[in-house]
């Protein structure tokens, strides 16, 4: 999982690119995410918040870090854990 | 990350909106990425090791940023203002790298003939020409995105590198997606080599903002393109916006009412100049955005609330904020260090030091970063009792008189209350008792006779210290500037030191 990689949901549209990753099985819609091709497993309902397309979900401990860049049903996790989502902290335009 | 994937999102999301207005002609974000995916083929084609533009900003700058990214080969950017003897030194050391822009100088310069050379609009054709097939496998983003020379006013110039972590880590911590709304135009006048122009373009086509080029600034296409475009935001060096006030008095006309936020930076705001500039864009918000090309644009940010509440206020540490650089952003970490590294409390000045995932501090022959990963930028600065960062010049310019450090701002600052002082510069000057002394190059305001020296001494002595009083004081018609507004104070140096 190097960063600049590229992940497809198995559950759902949801794509992702990693910009940080250290250890465990990142999952979208309960199941777990790969470079294979778009939705074929029945998403978990359990794991069906969405994902939004231009935003960052990291866990708790900030050891990893996805960027959602196609929104899709499933909700992103790490073990089983719901990743939460990471706000920008937008400037006044500054450039 | 790759920082084109930037321009990929906002092609996915918003593929037929207008993304660059450019010489009247308009790229939406597809056609953009089209552009771009063709100039990774041209690029790759070519075996360049190194994008380059010698030329001024339009969609070739876009284009050539981006497909380089794709290709997995560093933007450069080089400043077509140099001299030919410069500029040939910089293209050796990109050897052999695309280069996009004014191709004759290029052939002139380049001995070995090892580059592959493109006119502007031979290269804007060919990257429409060139074959996609969608199979292709783009960069993943690990490495170098832009390297910039920076301008060596001392040695040769560094070549300073921003990876792709760095650009994308600003982006994506400080601009929310598609967060700009159909009406909102951001005006990009900066040149394109400059940190400010790059950080422009992309913050922009992330947030969905279309981007209007302005290739070469004139105070009067600047206001007649805020008026066509309805223009929202603009990023200004001082300088413009000294010499877009000035248009105005002349009476050039132009709508400026779109606008909306005016941010500025790459250069010291005359606090005259941002005061005149609130009452005449009464309705705009205005920004001082302050960072280096080492720490991929803005690292701390004046914001509009606070240039108001300074410019309507009567108590004066409220109104000296005007003459900050605002509070350090909160995606990155700032100290103010002494000499010896000890980190100084608020008050005290001393060099100004950065760490963060934007923060880059690379060179191509080194890296300036610490053990623990902080930057020493070099620049100057304070922090006041709330936060907010003042400057103080370059620690390379702070004068050492018999051991003692004198800023040469809070001499210029003083120097600039009088009323017959249009200008002034405090620099280094040898001193055969102290080391150095202070040096002072004065330009007198039209109209006004030319002060006497020992009152200037008077004044210095009485409202700062007997040691800030100068041993040479010259008065010139004018100081000399680069183009971004960035006084040379070397040149004053070799002056005053003749």
């Amino acid at each position: 999982m190097k960063p600049g990689s590229r992940l497809k949901s198995s559950t759902c549209d949801s794509e992702v690119v990693v910009i940080r990753y250290a250890a465990g099985t990142l999952q979208c819609g309960g199941a777990p995410l790969g470079e294979g091709s778009g939705a074929t497993v029945e998403i978990d309902p359990a794991f069906a918040g969405g994902t939004v397309m231009g935003k960052r979900y990291t866990d708790a401990a900030g050891t990893v870090e996805l960027l959602c860049v196609k929104p899709g049903k499933g909700t992103l996790a790490l073990d089983g854990v719901a990743l939460l989502l990471k706000e920008a902290k937008p400037l006044p335009a500054s450039d | 990350m790759n920082i084109a994937l930037l321009l990929e999102m906002a092609a996915d999301a918003a593929g037929d909106r207008v993304a660059l207005v450019c010489d009247g002609q308009r790229w939406t974000y597809a056609e953009l990425l089209a552009a771009a995916r063709g100039a990774c083929a041209l690029i790759r084609d070519s075996k360049a090791e190194f994008v380059a533009l010698l030329d001024e900003s339009s969609e070739a700058s876009v284009i050539g940023m981006f497909g380089a990214a794709l290709a997995g080969v560093p933007y450069c950017p080089l400043n077509y203002r140099l001299a030919d003897v410069d500029l040939g030194s910089l293209l050796a050391r990109i050897s052999p790298a695309l280069v996009i822009g004014d191709s004759d100088r290029v052939h002139r310069l380049d001995v070995t003939s090892s580059h592959v050379v493109y006119s502007r609009s031979a290269f804007t054709l060919a990257v429409q020409e060139a074959v996609v097939t969608g199979a292709e496998e783009y960069d993943p983003g690990l490495g170098i995105a832009i390297q910039l020379f920076t301008s060596g006013t001392t040695a040769a110039p560094k070549a300073a590198i921003l990876q792709h972590a760095n650009l994308v880590s600003y982006i994506l911590g400080t601009v929310e997606f598609a967060s700009a709304d159909d009406s909102e135009a951001a005006l990009v006048s900066v040149p394109p080599y400059h940190i400010a122009g790059i950080a422009a373009v992309a913050s922009s086509i992330y947030a969905q903002r279309r981007i209007v080029m302005l290739p070469a600034f004139s105070p009067d296409v600047w206001l007649r393109l805020v008026d066509a475009e309805g223009v929202t935001n603009a990023f200004v060096v001082p300088t413009m916006l000294g010499r877009i006030i000035h248009a105005i008095d002349k009476g050039v006309h132009g709508n400026v009412a779109s606008l909306r936020s005016i941010a500025y930076g790459g250069g010291k705001m005359p606090l005259e100049l941002i005061h005149r500039a609130l009452d005449l864009f009464p309705d705009a918000g205005f920004t001082n955005a302050y960072g280096l090309t080492e720490t991929s644009s803005t690292i701390a940010l004046l914001g509009p609330d606070e240039h108001r509440a300074a410019h309507g206020s009567d108590d004066p540490v409220v109104r000296a904020r005007l003459a900050s650089v605002g509070i350090p952003l909160p995606t990155i970490e700032l100290e103010i260090r002494d000499e010896e590294g000890r980190v100084l409390s608020a008050g005290q000045a001393g060099e100004i030091y950065v760490r963060g995932d934007q923060v880059s501090g690379q060179y191509r022959e080194r890296s300036a970063l610490d053990a623990d990963g902080w930057f020493p930028t070099r620049d100057a600065g304070y922090l006041d009792a709330d936060g907010y960062l003042f400057l103080a010049g370059r620690a390379d310019d702070v004068i050492v008189r018999g051991g003692e450090n004198i800023s040469p701002g809070e001499i210029e600052d003083l120097l600039l209350t009088h009323p017959a002082i249009a200008d002034v510069a405090a620099v280094a000057v040898p001193s055969l008792e102290w080391g150095e002394g202070v040096g002072l190059a004065v330009v007198v305001r039209g109209g006004f006779d030319q002060p006497d020296v020992d009152e200037l001494k008077d004044l210095i002595r009485q409202r700062l210290r007997s040691s800030r009083v100068p041993e040479v004081v010259r008065f010139l018609p004018s100081l000399p500037y680069n183009e971004m507004g960035k006084l040379l104070r070397r040149e004053i140096k070799t002056l005053l030191a003749a």
